[in-house]
This record gives C-alpha cells, sequence and structure tokens, in this order.
C-alpha cells in the first residue's frame, strides 16, 4: 500500500540559528497527483520545498523517495533523483537560446564540440510534448513570461523528472496562459509525474489540485483531499480561526468629484478619461496587456504619456512626475514591490520616510527625533510586524514589506492613492489587514484607484469597477451589478458594449 | 558559546564601518615593528599630507560609489584644475584669481560628468572614462607637456604651510570629511544619496529629482578634485603635465577598503579616509624599507585583495547572525 507514496518526508526539523522554522512535518506525495499546498507567508513553505529540492538540507528528518531513504546534499542530487523545482523567479538566462538554456549544464557533446543537431531535435521533442509553439532557437529574451514558464517546466522534463514542484507558477500568467499552463499539468500528471503546487490563490488550488496540505507556523495542521473541502476550511485552517469578512464592508458613496482624468494616452492606453470621487475605491481591472497597470502610472509620471490631463482638486497638474504628483496629492503604490516600491538594502525608517522627507526637514537636515516618531507612528497604525525601526526592509516578509510601501506613500498625504496589485504575494492576515487600511483611509476622505488582477478581490472592496481592454475602458459596473462573470466576460472582450 | 556570539555582535554592529580602523591599526603596529622611525610625529603628519590630495579625492568618490557609480576622471580633473589654477597663478598674480579657477575648472568638470550620465543616461564608467582621457589630453596640451612653476608663496602656503602647528592640507583634509559626514548622516541629500544607489527606480517613484541628485554627486566630486588639484600644484610649486595620473585607482581602493559596496546604498564616508591612511602607510612603510618601489604596487594590490576577502568574511558572519 505505501509504495503509493513517491515522495515522503518524515519529521523533517529545519532550525536557522536557534529558530525552528519546520518543526517536525511530514509530507506524503502521490505518484501523479496535484499536490497543493497552502500556508501563510512565513508558514514554512518554501523552507520545505528547499529542503526537497536539495537547496537546504533539514536538520533531521528522512526523505523517501519511491520506497527508498535517500539523502542529497545539492539541487544536483535532487535533480539526479528526479526531483526538480521551478521557482517564482525564474532562473533562465535572456541571451542564449531556448535549448541552450533547457539543456545548460548538460549540453550534447561530440568530439569536444557541442552537437547542435541533437540539441535542437532534443529540444524540439521536448517542446512538442508540452505543445509549445516556439524554435528551439528562439533567445529567451524574446519570450512572453508565459512561455519562459514552459521553458522552465521543459528544463524540468529534460532531466526526466518525476516530482516537480512550482511555486506561484501563475503570478505573471494571464487567464488563458493560466488555462494553457494547466492543461499542460493535467498532462504531466497523466505521465505519472507528480506535481506539488505552491499558490497564494485559492481558486486555482481548488480547480486543480488532488490534496492540500495546509503549514502553519512551521507545523503540518492537515492533509485533505479537495474535494472533500472548501475555501473557508483551508482559510481557517491556514489562519488558525476563522476570517468571518474579509472584505470590509462600505459604505454608500455621494458623488463629489476630487479627480479627474481627460483623454490618456500613451503606450497601451488609449484615450481614457473618467472621474473619482471623494471616500471612493475605484477599481481598473483587465486582463495582462489592458494598460490599466500602464494606465496608473501614467497617472502618476512613472512612465510617459503622449497626451492627456490630470485633474486632482479642481487643478490640472502641469507636467507630471512623481514628484509632481506627490505634491499634488497622489500617491502610487507600485505592483512591483521589489523593484519599484523599496530601497531593499536600506532599513524601515530610511524608507518609510523617504517620500515624504521634507516635512521632517529643516534647512536640509533630517529631524531624526521627529523622523522616529512618525516612523513609529506608521509601524503601529499599519502593524507593522519589526524588530526595530532601523532593520533593514529586505529582511521582512511580503505583507510587511507591502505596509512599509503603504506607510511610505500615506506619509506624503495623498487625496488619492492609487494602489497597483497592493496584495500580491502578501498572505492572507496581511491581505485583511490592507482592506481595512484602504477603507478607514477612505473613510478619511481620501479616494483609492485600485489595481488588481485578483478578481474577488476588486468585487469585494470596489465601489465601482471600470474595466479596460486594449487600451480602453469598455465598461463601467457599480458594485451591486459586480459578479465575477459579468467582469471577466468585459475584460476578455467577450461582450461588446451596449 | 560566548564567543561566536561576541563576534557576531562585532560584525553586527555595522562591520563595515569598524573593519577598515581594525586593518589600519593591524597595519600601524605591524610597521612601528619594522621600521622605527615610521611611528614619530614628522613622519606621520607627512604621510597625512602625502595622503591629502588621494583622500579628498576618495571622499567625493564615496559620494559616487554610494549613488552606485563610479567616477573615472578624478585623477585627470585633478591635474587639469591644477593647470590651470597655475597658469592664472603666473599670469595674473593673484592667489584668489588662481583659487577660484582651481575650484571653477574641477566643478565644471564634474558638471559635465553629471550632464552626460543624468541628462544622457549614459553608464558613468564610460562617461568618466571617456573625460578622464579628455582632460588629461587637455592637461598635456594646455602645459605643452612642461610644469607650470609658481613661485608665490601665498599660494605655495595652501601645500607647505602649517596652521597653528597643523599642516594646512590635514585641516582641509579634515574640515571636507566632517562636511561630507555632516551631509551624508544628516541631510536629506544624504538619504537621497544612499536610497539612490540601493534603488533608483524606487527613489524615482518616491517623488526625488534622481537626476539632480544623481548629478550632485559628480558636480561635488568635481570640485574637490579642484580643491585636490590646487594642494599638489602649491605643495609641488608647479603643476605636472601628467599630475594626477593614477590618483583615480587609489581614490576608488580607499573607498573600497573603508567597506563602501560598490553596488551603492551601502557605506560610509569615514572609513574611506582610514583606507586612504592604509595605502598612504603602505607606501611609507614600504619607502621606509628601501623597497624596490616597483615592489610597492603588488604589495598594495595584495592588501586591498585581502581587505575584501575579509570584508566578505564579515558580512556573511553578520548576515547570519539575523
Amino acid at each position: 500500500m505505501e509504495n503509493n507514496y513517491i515522495l515522503e518526508l518524515r519529521n523533517i526539523v529545519k532550525k536557522f540559528s536557534g529558530v525552528t522554522a519546520l518543526d517536525n512535518v511530514h509530507l506524503e506525495v502521490k505518484k501523479g497527483e496535484i499536490h497543493a499546498l497552502c500556508g501563510e507567508n512565513g508558514a514554512g513553505k518554501s523552507t520545505l520545498m528547499k529542503i526537497i529540492s536539495g537547496a537546504q538540507k533539514a536538520t533531521s528528518g528522512e526523505i523517501i523517495f519511491e520506497g527508498n531513504k535517500v539523502e542529497y546534499n545539492s539541487i544536483k542530487d535532487a535533480q539526479n533523483l528526479g526531483i526538480s523545482m521551478i521557482y517564482q523567479e525564474f532562473n533562465l538566462i535572456p541571451n542564449l537560446s531556448v535549448a541552450e538554456n533547457i539543456f545548460l549544464g548538460k549540453l550534447p557533446i561530440k568530439t569536444g564540440m557541442v552537437d547542435w543537431t541533437k540539441l535542437y531535435n532534443d529540444t524540439q521533442a521536448i517542446l512538442d510534448t508540452i505543445r509549445l509553439k516556439i524554435s528551439p532557437k528562439t533567445k529567451i529574451s524574446n519570450l512572453s513570461v508565459a512561455q519562459m514558464q514552459m521553458v522552465e517546466i521543459s528544463k524540468c522534463l529534460s532531466v526526466n523528472s518525476k516530482v516537480i514542484i512550482m511555486d506561484e507558477p501563475t503570478a505573471a500568467l494571464t487567464s488563458e496562459e493560466i488555462d494553457t499552463l494547466f492543461k499542460i499539468i493535467k498532462e504531466l500528471v497523466a505521465k505519472s509525474i507528480s506535481i506539488i503546487y505552491i499558490s497564494h490563490k485559492m481558486d486555482e488550488i481548488f480547480n486543480i489540485s488532488d490534496t492540500i496540505t495546509v503549514f502553519r507556523d512551521g507545523k503540518h495542521v492537515k492533509t485533505l483531499q479537495t474535494k472533500d473541502t472548501n475555501y473557508d476550511e483551508i482559510v481557517s485552517l491556514m489562519v488558525g480561526q476563522s476570517i468571518e469578512n474579509l472584505y470590509p464592508q462600505r459604505e454608500e458613496i455621494k458623488e463629489d468629484i476630487v479627480f479627474e482624468v481627460k483623454g490618456i494616452t500613451g503606450k497601451a492606453v488609449n484615450n481614457v478619461s473618467f472621474t473619482l470621487n471623494k471616500s471612493e475605491i475605484l477599481a481598473i481591472y483587465g486582463l495582462m496587456g489592458s494598460g490599466n497597470i500602464e494606465l496608473s502610472k501614467m497617472i502618476y509620471g512613472a512612465i510617459k504619456k503622449k497626451s492627456g490631463d490630470v485633474i486632482i482638486n479642481k487643478k490640472k497638474i502641469k507636467k507630471i512626475s512623481p514628484h509632481n504628483a506627490i505634491k499634488a496629492g497622489i500617491g502610487l503604490v507600485p505592483d512591483d514591490r521589489k523593484n519599484e516600491g523599496l530601497v531593499l538594502i536600506r532599513s524601515i525608517k530610511e524608507n518609510i520616510s523617504l517620500a515624504s522627507l521634507d516635512k521632517i526637514t529643516q534647512f536640509g537636515f533630517v529631524d531624526k527625533s521627529m523622523e522616529r516618531n512618525t516612523v513609529i507612528n506608521s509601524v503601529e497604525a499599519m502593524r507593522i510586524k519589526i524588530s526595530s525601526p532601523n532593520q533593514i526592509v529586505g529582511n521582512l516578509s511580503g505583507g510587511n514589506q507591502q505596509k512599509v510601501v503603504l506607510s511610505k506613500i500615506l506619509r506624503t498625504s495623498p487625496d488619492v492613492l492609487i494602489l497597483d496589485e497592493p496584495t500580491r504575494g502578501v498572505d492572507v492576515g496581511a491581505k485583511t489587514e490592507i482592506y481595512q487600511i484602504m477603507d478607514t483611509v477612505t473613510k478619511k476622505g481620501k479616494a483609492v484607484i485600485l489595481i488588481s488582477s485578483d478578481l474577488p478581490e476588486v468585487i469585494g472592496m470596489a465601489d465601482r469597477i471600470l474595466i479596460m481592454n486594449e487600451g480602453k475602458i469598455i465598461k463601467e459596473v457599480m458594485k451591486k451589478d459586480a459578479t465575477q462573470e459579468l467582469v471577466l466576460a468585459y475584460a476578455s472582450g467577450g461582450v461588446s458594449n451596449d | 558559546m560566548i564567543k561566536p556570539n561576541i563576534l557576531k555582535r562585532v560584525a553586527k554592529i555595522d562591520s563595515s564601518q569598524y573593519r577598515a580602523f581594525l586593518i589600519l591599526i593591524i597595519i600601524i603596529i605591524g610597521s612601528s615593528f619594522v621600521a622605527p622611525s615610521f611611528f614619530t610625529f614628522s613622519n606621520m603628519t607627512n604621510v597625512i599630507r602625502q595622503i591629502s590630495m588621494s583622500a579628498i579625492l576618495a571622499c567625493g568618490m564615496t559620494f559616487v560609489i554610494l549613488t552606485g557609480g563610479i567616477d573615472l576622471s578624478v585623477g585627470a580633473i585633478l591635474g587639469f584644475s591644477g593647470a590651470l589654477s597655475a597658469s592664472v597663478m603666473v599670469s595674473t598674480g593673484s592667489v584668489f584669481l588662481a583659487v577660484l579657477t582651481g575650484l571653477g575648472a574641477g566643478l565644471i568638470c564634474g558638471l559635465v560628468n553629471g550632464i552626460f550620465i543624468t541628462h544622457y543616461d549614459l553608464p558613468p564608467f564610460i562617461v568618466t572614462l571617456a573625460t578622464m582621457t579628455l582632460l588629461y589630453g587637455s592637461t598635456l596640451l594646455f602645459t605643452k607637456g612642461a610644469p607650470i612653476a609658481i613661485y608665490n608663496q601665498s599660494y605655495t602656503f595652501i601645500g607647505k604651510g602649517d596652521v597653528l602647528g597643523m599642516p594646512l592640507p590635514i585641516i582641509i583634509l579634515i574640515v571636507i570629511y566632517a562636511i561630507a559626514f555632516i551631509v551624508l548622516s544628516y541631510t536629506r541629500f544624504g538619504r537621497n544619496v544612499y536610497a539612490l544607489g540601493g534603488n533608483k527606480e524606487a527613489t524615482r517613484l518616491s517623488g526625488i529629482n534622481v537626476k539632480f541628485n544623481q548629478a550632485a554627486v559628480y558636480i561635488i566630486t568635481g570640485l574637490l578634485c579642484g580643491v585636490a588639484g590646487i594642494i599638489l600644484t602649491a605643495r609641488l610649486g608647479s603643476a605636472g603635465p601628467e599630475a594626477g595620473k593614477g590618483y583615480e585607482l587609489d581614490a576608488i581602493a580607499a573607498v573600497i577598503l573603508g567597506g563602501t559596496s560598490l553596488a551603492g546604498g551601502q557605506g560610509f564616508v569615514l572609513p574611506t579616509i582610514v583606507g586612504a591612511l592604509i595605502l598612504g602607510i603602505l607606501s611609507n612603510i614600504l619607502t621606509l624599507m628601501n623597497v624596490n618601489p616597483f615592489v610597492s604596487g603588488i604589495v598594495k594590490g595584495i592588501v586591498i585583495l585581502v581587505a575584501i576577502v575579509i570584508d566578505k568574511k564579515f558580512k556573511s558572519i553578520s548576515s547570519k547572525g539575523e
């Protein structure tokens, strides 16, 4: 009976300088199943995956692979056994071809030279199995994110992986690309390959997995058959308590226009105009490539627009730039936290005060005690979990990092707050807190523009939704009329506007 | 059990600030053993006087490297502004005009670097490599390959004179580093420099004028090159056609020995002066020991390599401690 399992982990303990990251954890993965792992950030999923993939060694415990106790010391050892991992951040070399990337480190050699014919043939064979229609000679830099994902999967197939770990594989994919990925995953499973699937997106997990294991605080909480459980149960297992209202109750918004954009045109954005009321949360929803992210960044001056006006409190902003936008009362939380939101190597304190240094500066000198007080205020108000304001931001969890970005922008006292993907890569607990913050600031009269690819979040938070497709706003939906099906239908261009 | 903890704690207290001091102390102690004449007041002031030019360049270089950039043209600006200053001194006889010209030349060279790097968005390495070549050539052309001698005592006082028993170049050096320290630790501009080096895009999106701040560090550096150029000219009593050559590498080495990250965003200015001192003492001790001058470059290179290896070891200890 036990031979049913391809991979078993028993009594895994992992300690980092005294801190227990994994506490006597077990995990059983069956042959040819999709096993989803759930847990908030810091639950121990990543550490466990690093141990399975050979990136780290467990402090104690056993790994049983195909019925035999195994021990390995490197990612390469794990791959040789048949365990591969696809990271959220791809490990591809942009300037090399698809074929070279797939066979990197194991290029076929003939008389001391690379056997290009064999390389391209072997690559073609793998690409065919996952029905990826690109030439093996294509450079990685010319591929879309979805295609890169497929190349990563091809890499796993090239080493005959029996277990493939996927960490947030859909984070950057459009819904069509996700469908394709899921089809391929199902085909892999049909070939008796097992998938360990890590994702924050519950709908995906329920869509694709056979089994779900929940972790919390470094402990194995429960393993369930997907068909026997539901969303609420999994979330409450993850959080340790049930989350009653994920989204705050919103009040009716009165018309009181504080912000207006007229005819914004630029790359991927075509003549967009809309208005925003005081205290309103306005979502601008669109699939990838619809131009909603670009629009939000043009309003803020983060990327250049060709034409169009931004009017706040009845005043037109001349020469839009992040500097002028902040001065006029617009704040932006960018979608790419690590590259656009934070200076990761600097402290929490410096990051929080970065955008509002003028408020605590006199004659060019930063008033350090005033800074300390404002930072401590922010940290407490946002419930950011830190050991000291001088802690380096890069060491915080995703949710806490996001709260630092939010604090930084709120310190500039914006009247209009643009939030691009505010809960991406953030755990459920921090998510609800960010929703609360959005609700609180709008109650104080600020207006929020929410750009999110998380449809339940858009429907749950927005008072009004603008749907974008191919650079244009094609539909306005009020909260009471909004359903996932309706919004998605418009966003994918399936319904023409009446 | 206690020992590694202490080590961790030492490494944690912004280790990069103190590592350079540690190396300096070791070198001073070592030097006193091998050359008894080393640890005398006259020799020590001599060493500091000698390093004052490269240390002033290294001060500006610290700003540049903190923003994630590099400035290869510092030596060339030094030579160029020194030559201009000397020629104005000779032709007008006015110390004031000569100093003003030296400072102005440095500032304008820095401004040119800044404009090319920010306005045209070009890599600092390439821009300053070009201006370095250009300025070394200009100095040769301007001096026609011969030194410009200065006999005015008020001018040479800047490089040779003492104030209250302290050599003037050392006083200038201390003042510059004090200002730099205050600017980096306490002012908004200092914050912007660190943020810019840590993540340029995030800094821009925080509403900070990235181009202005980035250009400013090159302008500051240019100005400091002008100061160093005047000091060198005054000290030697002449502006040489090849003055400043090689100073850029000493300046960069001093910054690195001071523990500032070449990637930008992390580091401090005071350890840079320690880095410059380490290099100066090394040259000095090798001279005192009558070591073949061709060997001294080898020794310096080895010391830099050893220092960065130690630096990396310390960093891994402190990151594990977190």
